[in-house]
This record gives structure tokens, sequence and C-alpha cells, in this order.
């Protein structure tokens, strides 16, 4: 058992919600009205309670027994709307089926860390939502014993429950809900042991499921409000442009248009946070009526641009005031290429050096040296970025698909000059998020727009602004160099990594730790077209190319793949170079390991041509198998067979269904997707010429084994994207006898065998 | 504009609209039946998929002037309380991550099992290539649609 102090009040009040006096959360949410709640508990065959009695911020019960649970953090498809709440119900001791789920609104004094980011929620609340849970229980309990005037301790719960044994005494939660509710905080609650979890560890739908598949009101393009208008802005079509003039005279007199206008993003001596990065920030806007009307309206506006200049912009990047360098010019993507081969050939910054590489080369038997690249990518969420915002003189209402809402709420109070406290911002369920939705221009886009019409509004992008308005994952390039002596032992390696703008290197991941000698250096070109994190940032390129080149180290080495990794972790289990290596061998060779039984790795099937890849980011560890068969000569990826270690796993039918979409993502991603420019100008803006990847391009079969331990747990939205680049490009080469270098393996060469 | 007279749902509908004006957006902004989704506006990714009789179209190239007295049908209006098969199908494999695409993706299988009830893997594959899912949830896509073969024979 173990104790853990609580922190939260038991009236630690809800923001700008309907809550006083224990009712349901009415008002908090336009789009989900008293109505369809109950219709919605009634479909799920829950009776709503007559009163709620709130417990804390986190959990109100019911009369009847029935809970509701907020779900703290942004929803991007990643499953926290249900997998968070069911930590907290495991701690309450209720049964799932008594629950109803909400969105909780914007509190970070109850909820703390309300974010989509780094694959972090589950881990970082954790805890927190464990203490709500069992805070709420040790209320409950407490209220019982009062009632029954018997010791607390001996009263047991089980499914929403109370029991004391000796006297045959049982009742519902529902039944001292009210008297809790008076109750003081205890200051020290115990938790649960992991094997008594009832709910943590079997899988359990979305509770959003039966919305998704009737076409229910979600997400942030589907809100609606009396009286809201469209708006939609012109931006400059290439990266190095900005607005010189505009007539919109023509457009503003099409039908349904209100006004054409410009605005800026922010003010001019505001210092942007790194979430505020935007490449564009003066803007044309269109209001009307309609999207219809509001989009062909924007065709209409006339504009002439101009190059802008050279520009160091100050920006907060994680509490530190950085210089952030924007060159003027228009970039290409072949310049691009040129200049990044270039940074390749020559020494740059040493991040981390052990022992002594260079000698090490000099004396090697053998030398092996690849480079790799991959291309900037748009996010394309099918959600296209969007807002709503109503601005009144004393009040600003936002709600829509954001993963950054808490830094989004201080960009929108400085800009629109309203104190924090007068500034909501709702979460809406995402339609995607990849990291795209940690940068809320849009938001402060929305609400400049909405104080200026003095209308609730929703601001719209459509495809084409999405993908070229910039936040992509950046270019990068990696170059490797492996020295092998007489008997095949890696004795020295060497990674030199960069990119547009900034590095993927991660300098103490593997195989940092298992070598002698070891040199990482990483470079930067600094550019105008603006990036920002993309699922498992730097990781989304850097384990694809490690892992290959790793392929090729073994090849050389005459070494199985899976046995050359395993005796490179041995190494950093029992005797690691460096004291900063970020990862825990024992647990990476763990995957391997598991991979290995699992896919029956050594007894290959002819005609089957196997890749293999492992990785570690984001606090989880995943090894993935791909199993790849030519048809036709056309590489068709049979299977997939994934070990991932991400400690306790939550909801595991939901953790499979992650894993199983970050492997076809990756595959599509490392195959088929790039983002190129010409003059400045993305030559990409809709699914035409952006290929992301299809139906039969998908794996024929998934397949997720996850290790079993009692380890915290960790995060699964990223990790497992990354290595399978990897697998991908080594299975590819078993394939067709090439190695493929450079992202999208598609164009890169013809993939025939 | 020009007034037309629609049949969504089932239902009769009014409205006097620019005879350019997509469905989608006759849908989403005029009806506001929101379940229809925006995702490229260019029939090339699916979200807006809704059934025009018994075809599955994109619902951002059929402009509301094209419809006529075919009868439209939307996620919403798919089935009365949500069963229809193929959502049954969706809820039972916990189809979606985000769930942005997917009532495009259950609006083309619906109209792709009514002429193809007993599909092949290949077969599946192709008709469902024109609706993309960022989240990559495809395998779970084709487990659902084989489930709903599977339901729909045996209820026949």
């Amino acid at each position: 058992m173990t104790l853990v102090k609580t922190h939260i009040g038991r009236r630690a009040f809800i923001k700008n919600s309907g809550l006083a006096g224990g009712g349901l959360l009415l008002g908090f949410s336009f789009l989900n009205s008293c109505k369809p709640k109950q219709a919605e508990a009634v479909a799920a065959g829950i009776e709503m309670p007559k009163e709620w009695f709130e417990i804390n911020g986190y959990l109100k019960i019911g009369d009847n027994g029935v809970v509701t649970i907020m779900s703290p953090n942004p929803e991007i498809g990643q499953n926290v709307k249900t997998s968070m709440p069911m930590i907290v119900a495991e701690e309450l001791d209720v049964d799932w089926k008594d629950v109803l789920v909400e969105q909780a609104p914007l509190n970070t004094d109850i909820f703390t860390r309300q974010l989509a980011g780094g694959s972090q929620s589950i881990r970082a609340s954790w805890a927190g939502l464990r203490m709500a849970g069992a805070t709420a229980r040790h209320m409950l309990v407490a209220a019982a014993a009062e009632v029954w005037q018997v010791p607390a301790d001996e009263i047991t719960t089980d499914a929403g429950k109370l029991y004391h044994k000796t006297s045959d005494r049982t009742m519902g939660f529902g039944e001292v809900a009210s008297a809790a509710s008076e109750l003081e905080v205890p200051e020290e609650v115990a938790l649960k042991d992991v094997k008594d979890f009832k709910i943590i560890g079997t899988s359990r739908k979305n509770v959003d499921g039966q919305k998704i598949v009737t076409g229910k009101p979600l997400f942030g393009l589907d809100i609606q409000k009396e009286g809201m208008l469209i708006a939609m802005t012109v931006h400059p079509p290439a990266f190095g442009l900005k607005l010189k003039s505009f007539d919109g005279a023509e457009a503003k007199k099409m039908p349904g248009i209100k006004d054409v206008f410009t605005i800026k993003t922010f003010k001019d001596d505001y210092t942007k946070s790194a979430f505020d990065n935007s490449a564009f920030t003066d803007l044309i806007v269109v209001v009307g009526n309609t999207t219809w009307e509001t989009m062909n309206a924007k065709k209409a506006v006339k504009v002439e641009w101009e190059e802008s200049p050279d520009a160091d912009e100050k920006m907060q990047i994680f509490g530190r005031e950085m210089k952030v360098r924007f060159p003027a010019g228009l970039e290409s993507t072949r310049i691009h290429k040129t200049a990044m081969a270039d940074k390749s050939k020559v020494k740059q910054n040493v991040v981390r050096k052990d022992g002594d590489p260079e000698a090490m080369f000099k004396k090697a038997a053998k030398i092996i040296e690849r480079s790799y690249s991959c291309p900037f990518l748009a996010h394309n969420c099918m959600e296209p970025m969007n807002f709503f915002a109503d601005v009144t003189d004393d009040m600003a209402v936002l709600k829509g698909p954001i993963q950054t809402p808490e830094i989004m709420e201080k960009s929108v109070s400085e800009r629109l000059g309203l104190p924090v406290e007068k500034v909501d911002i709702q979460m809406s369920r995402m339609g995607g998020g990849f990291g795209r939705r940690l940068y809320g221009h849009f938001l402060t886009e929305a609400g400049v727009i909405s104080q200026r019409v003095k209308a609730p509004v929703k601001l719209v992008y459509t495809r084409e602004d999405d993908m070229t308005m910039g936040i992509y994952r950046p270019s990068y390039e990696a170059y490797y160099r492996a020295a092998l002596d007489e008997n095949n032992n890696l004795i020295a390696f060497h990674v030199r990594a960069g990119g547009i703008p900034e590095s993927p290197l991660a300098a103490n991941r593997f195989p940092a730790g298992a070598v002698d000698h070891y040199l990482a250096e990483d470079w930067s070109i600094d550019s105008n077209i603006t990036v920002g994190a993309f699922r498992a940032p730097r990781s989304n390129f850097i384990a694809g190319a490690e892992q290959s080149f790793l392929d090729e180290v073994a090849e050389e080495a005459g070494k199985d793949p899976i046995e050359f990794r395993l005796e490179l972790l041995k190494r950093a289990q029992e005797n690691p170079v460096g004291e900063n290596n970020d990862y825990e061998a024992d647990r990476y060779a763990g995957v391997l390991e598991l991979v290995k039984e699992k896919a029956k790795w050594g007894q290959e099937q002819s005609g089957v041509h196997r890749g293999v890849s492992a990785y570690f980011c984001h606090n989880s560890y995943v090894a993935q198998v791909l199993d790849m068969v030519l048809e036709n000569e056309h590489p068709i990826v049979q299977k997939v067979t994934a070990a991932i270690d991400c400690g306790i796993v939550i909801n595991p039918d939901a953790a499979t269904n992650l894993a199983e979409g970050g492997a076809v993502d990756g595959i599509g991603h490392a195959m088929y997707s790039a983002m190129s420019f010409k003059d400045g100008v993305p030559e990409q803006n809709n699914f035409d010429r952006y290929r992301l990847i299809r139906h039969s391009e998908a794996p024929k079969e998934i397949e997720t084994h996850f290790v079993q331990n009692n380890i915290d747990p960790t995060g699964l939205g990223e990790p497992p994207f990354p290595p399978i680049m990897g697998a991908l490009a080594n299975a590819l080469y078993k394939a067709t006898g090439q190695r493929h270098y450079h992202q999208p393996f598609i164009s890169e060469k013809q993939i025939i065998g | 504009m020009a007034n037309f007279t629609l049949n969504v749902n089932g239902k009769t509908q009014e409205l006097d609209v620019d005879p350019s004006t997509p469905m989608l957006w006759v849908l989403r902004d005029h009806l506001k039946l929101v379940g229809t989704k925006y995702g490229c506006g260019i029939a090339q990714c699916g979200a807006c998929t809704v059934h025009l009789g018994d075809n599955a179209v994109r619902s951002c190239q059929l402009p509301v002037s094209a419809v006529g007295e075919q009868r439209v049908t939307t996620i919403e209006g798919l089935s009365e309380n949500g069963d229809h098969p193929v959502q049954e199908a969706w809820l039972k494999e916990d189809v979606y991550q985000c769930g942005y695409c997917q009532a495009g993706q259950i609006m083309n299988a619906s109209a792709f099992l009514k002429t193809n009830p007993n599909p092949t893997d290949t077969e599946i594959e192709t008709a469902m290539n024109g609706n993309i899912c960022r989240c990559g949830t495809y395998t779970r896509i084709k487990r659902a649609i084989k489930t709903a073969a599977a339901s729909a024979s045996e209820n026949a």
C-alpha cells in the first residue's frame, strides 16, 4: 500500500462553470447542453441522479451512485478522455458502467498539467488522478463509518458499494455522497496495490464512440452559435513574403460577406512564446455568413506582397528568452538539399565525445559511412485548424481544438488586453493534433477578429491554408560513420546530424553508452519556413536513420541485426560508457527480446522479407519487426509485430490501437509524404499532391505485445511512430536489394524487386 | 440564390442558397448537420462522404443544384438509433482515434457493403482507398467492415 499526500481542496472551484449548487456542468459547454447529456446517459443505460455532490474537482457523485469524472487533458485521439478517468475510477473503486465522463474546463489549480504533448498526459497525471480517486473513496468510507458508527478501517469498497462485513451491512456510494462532500479532505490517503486493479489493465471502449459513429457535434469545426460569423484569412503565398497592400472592395460586395480587413496577430512589442510561432502575422481577414460564401470571397481579394526583411525575433522558449533568426529570402528545396549535404561533410559542433574516436577510425579494419535525409512534413490533421471566439468588452470565450490551452490563455489575454481571469478557453475534441495544435496562433487570430467584428466568430482554415501556413516537421540530414576492428567489433561510432532549422540529434541515446569511442555533432541552418513539434519531434527522423545504419553495420559485421543490438545493449547495461545515457538498457533489450520471440525471428518464411528496429523516446521502448512481400514487384507490408514497454498499460485495446496507428503513420510518412518549396512557395497544398498513406498501403496485419510490469505508466502517442521507419527501410533492403536513405522512399528510387 | 427542396435523412428541407454551394456546406452551415466533415474540399480525403440515393458521394464536390429529388443520407440519418451494422461494428472494434474521418469512412463502407455484402480484403482496400485516416486506423476499419459483413449475413 502506498500513502500519498493529497493536494486538492474539496472546494477547489471550477472557473466559469455552472457548478455551484452541485448541479450538472451546464453552461460550461454550449456543445452539450443538459438534454443530450441525459439522452447519452439513457443510451448508456445510466439513470441520471436527482442531485449531484461534488467530492473534489475531479469528480462528483449522484444520489443514485452515478459518478461524473472530469477528463482534464485535451483529447487529440490518444484516448486520454477514456484512459485518464479510468485511473480516477480505479482508485475510487466504482463500477465503470456507472461512470459518465466530461471534458474538464481549463483549471490548472485543480488539474495541474492540461496539455497534450510529449506523450506525457498519463505519465504526468498518473499520481494526481489516482490521488483524486483515492481521496474521494477515503471520504466516502469516512462518511459511512459515521453513519454505521464503526471504525473506518473495517469498511471495504467494491464497484461503487461500501461494505461492513462483520455486521453484514452494505451501502451505495450515492447514499453517503452528500455526507462525504461535507467532510474535510484527508491529508494522506492510501492507494491501491497494482495487483488489486480492476479497471486499469482492462480494455474499455472510447467514451465518445457513440457520438463519433452517429456524427454528433464534437469537434471545433462543429461549433455553432446564434449569430456566429465565419472568418477566413488570406496569407502570403510564399515564405519570405509579407503583406504590402490589398483591395477587398470586390470581395466585400460578394453575397453574404460582412467585412474584409487586416489584422495583426500579435502586438508589436509582444514577446512570443515558442507556441505563438507563426510565419505570417499580418493577415487579411474575410468575414461572412457561411463557409462557402467566405471561401469564395477570399479568392476575390486582390493583394500585393513584398519580401520580408531579415528578422531576429525574441521568443520565450521554455522560460528562457531567446533570439530566433528568420532570414529574408525565398527558399527552395533544391538549395536546402545542397546546403544540408555541405554541412554533413565538415566538422560541426561537438555535443558528446567519449574516448578517442578519430584514433579508432584511423586504425579500423572497416569503416561504414552513410547519409540519411528527410523532407519537411505538414501535420495534416484531418480537421483543419480552426477556433471559435466570442469576445465582448469584458469577456473572451474561446472554444476549439488546442493542445496548449493554458499557454494560449496567456497569449490571448495579452493580445486582447483582458486579464487572464476574463479569458475562458474551452477544449473540444480534436480531429488530430500530432503537435500542430501546440501552436495556437489561430486562437489569437480568432480572438482579434471577434473583438473587431463584435460578434461570435468561427475562424476556419481551408486545407490549403492549413498546409501552406507553416509549422512543419523540419527537414533533417544525418551522417553516420562506424568503425569495425578485424574481429568485426564496433569500436567507434560517429553521428553528425542537423537540419533546417534545428538538429534532430539526441546525443545521449543509444548507441551512446554502448561504444567506447563515440562522437556526436550537431548543426542547423536558419530558415523563414516555420517548424514545430511533429509526432515524436526529432526522433521521427533520427530513429529511422540510426536503425537503418545499425542494420548496415550489423550486416558488414556479419551479425544478426537483433543479436548485434543486444550485444551492444548488454555492454551498455553491464559497463556503460559515460554517465548521461538517457535510456535503460535492460528495458531496451527487453522489447527486442520480446519482438524476437513474438515475430518468430530466425524462422524466416520464403518470400517474406523482414526488417527490425527498436527505439526509445518519450519514456517508452518500442521494437518492431516488419514483414514485406513483393506482389508484381511491388512491396506490400504484410505484417508488423511490435513489442512495447510503456510500464502499466491503462487501457490495453486503446493502447494497441495507438501502437497500430503509430506504425501505419510512420510507414506512410517515410514512404510517401513530403513538403517541398520553390522560391518560398509550398509545392503541395492539398491531398492531390501531398501523399498520405491510404488503406491499400497499410500493413495487412499488426500484432502488438506489451511487456508486463508494474512500472508507472509512460506514454504511447509518439513512441511507436519513429522506429517503424527503420524497420521499413531494412525490410525494403531485404526485399529489393537496395538501401533507401532519403525519405520519402517512394520518390528516391523505383521501388521494385 | 435559388430555392431548393431537398430530401435529407427522410425529411423535406426547403432552403434558399446559391446553386453552386456544395452539399457539404449546405449540410453543415444551413441544415446544421455537422456529422459530415470537411477535410480537403477537392474529393481527395473522403471525410465528407454522404449517400446520394444508395451511392457514396463526396459532398464537397456535389453542388446543391445537382441533387434534385434524390435522397441524401448523412451519418446522422444512417440509422435511427446509431445501430446500423456498420456503426455497431465500429463500436465493437473501437476503431477510431481522433474520430474525425470516421463518419466518412462509415458512410463509404455502408454504401460499399450494400453492393458487395461479402467482400475480400483486397476489395475492401480498393473501395476504401479514397478515405484518408491520418491516425492510421486502417487495419481496424478493415476489421470492422468484415465484422459488419459477418453480422449482416448472420441476420440475413
